[in-house]
């Protein structure tokens, strides 16, 4: 959970769209200075800011980023139909993205994040704004993708779906980790059950409302 | 692999160019359908408005001649004027434009012509206005012939031949061959303007849309989050607008061609003696190498477009970067189409206005080889330049990331 001051910041580092500090160090193997193109390529990015060509229908859309991604036109397909089967987006494939209701924009734009198969995923919010059923859609396929071995860093203020999702859990301030563990680890040491509790009492000494500042 | 993501962003940025209906209108509409429209429904105004006062019977008061009868009658059988009645406002009547023009004939004018006195025939006009310019013209022609039939009249008395007042004739003779002369030269000038215009035009919207736009719209980043170059990102761009750009000026020289051929069929007829004919004709020799020259030309425009468009937040910002640039560019293209500014050395490195002077000279199918190979080579590196500079400015962060 990170609030959205350093939230941005932080994932344009992590994924490069800015140029990073020397000291952020390698990803997959690839310096991020070095090769940065090698380190998006592993890297799936999705945040509330990037959006949708509002031109090019939901297939195209994916297609596109399949072929920056370098996937040949045979493996495009295949990785087009099993998300599109997944995420059940069969019945706007082929509708401009302009056109679309916001559940259907965010399931593109997973699709759009997933179809080159990238060991690491940055998910920023991907549930905001979208009805439960939509909502479920999404968490239910993150989900799978953590069971199929994949690094998924994934930030939400939805308490539920960090209890659901998360392995470990970082909890981020004014850009400081406050703390960081599994959710067991952290129900212990703050002897709380409910995961809200616990953010509350470990946010609460360093907040300072928005105003403020 | 680095052409390949060129021509992935390429064709995808031609997809979403192809269904934004701005672009559409630029590319094809203005050059196609609003162009033609407008020069060949001017020029036909123009011409109508003109044979319409050449057509109509102005109206002219006579001011004294009441003791010149023979000069007041031949007056009467002017063809194509009407001689009405003096009324006291006639000078108000002339600068309201209801009346044309009014003939002060001196008292005693037959009589003092008789006793060859030195006299004048005044005729009141509007100057500058077509109407009154066209029946002067008339009534001038009537006295000049009637002078002529006058002094004709006192040599043969005399026994005097007509050289005595004319010995010689002084006429120019034009031996530039028709097609390179009088109104062509205009012609040319006017349809390198046109070409620099449209090729400007054409791809100012791509550009802002492709950069500013899609910072406004968010997905900057998302393409930003791509592992594709920035490098290949800005030239499959760039490839973009540059299309977009020479297919605007392609489509208005055929257009244009086509729309002059149009009117050249529809006006054989009038041209009387004594005007100068304009023939409007672009050959297929002459647009191909107008084409060509503005090859490397759409390369800097498309580049210095992109450049600027890609520094601004969002597509009005660009617009009022591009606004300003518009008038830098059309400057020269407009100086080009004077008559005098002629290609030297020096004129012939200055981007924009040397490729409009050439491009004269080339429509009228003058070939100043030298000047072609320093203008070519000269826009070409402006042009590599520019391109080089958009794509150094895509790679900072500062400017893609402008918040």
């Amino acid at each position: 959970m990170i609030r959205s001051a350093v939230k941005f910041a932080l994932w344009t580092t992590s994924v490069l769209l800015a140029y990073p500090a020397r000291s952020m160090a390698c990803s997959c193997g690839h310096d991020v200075i070095e090769q940065p193109e090698k380190v998006r390529a592993n890297v799936g990015f999705l945040s509330t800011a990037t959006a949708l060509y509002p031109r090019l229908t939901a297939q195209e859309l994916v297609e596109y980023f399949g072929r920056l991604n370098g996937l040949d036109e045979a493996t495009l397909k295949k990785r087009i139909d099993d998300i599109f089967n997944r995420l059940d987006m069969n019945g706007f494939r082929d509708r401009r993205c302009d056109k679309l209701s916001t559940g259907m924009k965010q399931k593109t734009s997973i699709a759009r994040t997933l179809v080159h198969d990238p060991p690491v995923m940055i998910f920023d919010e991907p549930t905001i704004g979208l009805d439960v059923m939509t909502a479920r859609t999404i968490t239910a396929f993150i989900r799978e993708c953590r069971d199929r071995g994949k690094t998924v860093i994934f930030s939400t203020h939805v308490m539920s779906e960090v209890e659901k999702l998360c392995d470990t859990i970082g909890i981020i301030q004014s850009g400081k980790l406050l703390a960081e563990g599994t959710l067991a680890q952290l129900r212990q040491k703050y002897s709380e059950n409910d995961l809200e509790e616990i953010f509350v009492k470990i946010v609460a000494p360093h907040y300072v409302p928005a105003e403020a500042h | 692999m680095s052409a390949r993501n060129i021509g992935i962003v390429y064709k995808k940025e031609l997809t979403e160019a192809l269904r934004d209906r701005r672009t559409l209108i630029v590319m094809f509409i203005v050059p196609l359908v609003l162009f033609p429209l407008v020069s060949v429904g001017f020029g036909a105004a123009i011409a109508a408005l003109i044979g319409k006062a050449r057509e109509e019977t102005p109206k002219v008061m006579v001011i004294g001649g009441q003791d010149s009868p023979s000069v007041l009658s031949g007056l009467n059988k002017v063809p194509k004027i009407q001689v009405v009645p003096l009324e006291a406002n006639w000078k108000d009547q002339v600068v309201n434009k209801q009346i044309p023009v009014v003939v002060e004939i001196p008292e005693g004018f037959e009589r003092s012509l008789a006793e060859q006195k030195e006299q004048t025939v005044l005729i009141h006009d509007y100057d500058g206005d077509l109407k009154s310019d066209t029946a002067r013209g008339k009534i001038e022609k009537y006295f000049n012939d009637y002078r002529d039939s006058v002094v004709k009249d006192r040599l043969a008395a005399r026994n005097l031949p007509v050289t005595v007042l004319k010995p010689f004739e002084v006429k120019p003779h034009n031996v530039a061959p028709p097609e390179k002369s009088g109104g062509a030269l205009f012609f040319g000038g006017f349809i390198a303007y046109i070409v620099v215009f449209l090729c400007l035009n054409g791809g100012m919207h791509p550009a802002m849309d492709l950069t500013a736009g899609e910072k406004e719209r968010g997905t900057m980043e998302t393409i930003l989050s791509s592992p594709i170059s920035r490098t290949h990102l800005v030239l499959g761009k760039f490839l973009l607008v540059l299309t977009t750009a020479l297919t605007t000026a392609a489509l208005s020289v055929v257009s244009m061609a086509i729309s002059f051929s149009i009117v050249n069929a529809l006006h054989t007829k009038p041209v009387q003696a004594g005007e100068s004919d304009v023939t409007l004709h672009i050959g297929f020799g002459a647009a191909l190498s107008v084409f060509i020259m503005a090859l490397p030309l759409a390369v800097l425009f498309a580049s210095v477009l992109l450049t600027i468009s890609s520094f601004a937040k969002s597509y009005k910002e660009a617009q009022s970067y591009i606004t300003p640039l518009l008038f830098i560019v059309i400057l020269p293209a407009i100086a080009a189409m004077l008559p005098g500014v002629e290609l030297n050395l020096k004129l012939a490195l200055i981007p924009v206005l040397n490729v409009s002077l050439l491009c004269k000279e080339l429509v009228i199918g003058t070939y100043h080889w030298n000047y072609i190979a320093i203008i070519f080579a000269s826009t070409c590196v402006y042009a590599v330049a520019a391109l080089f500079l958009a794509v150094k400015m895509f790679q900072r962060e500062s400017v893609l990331f402008r918040s």
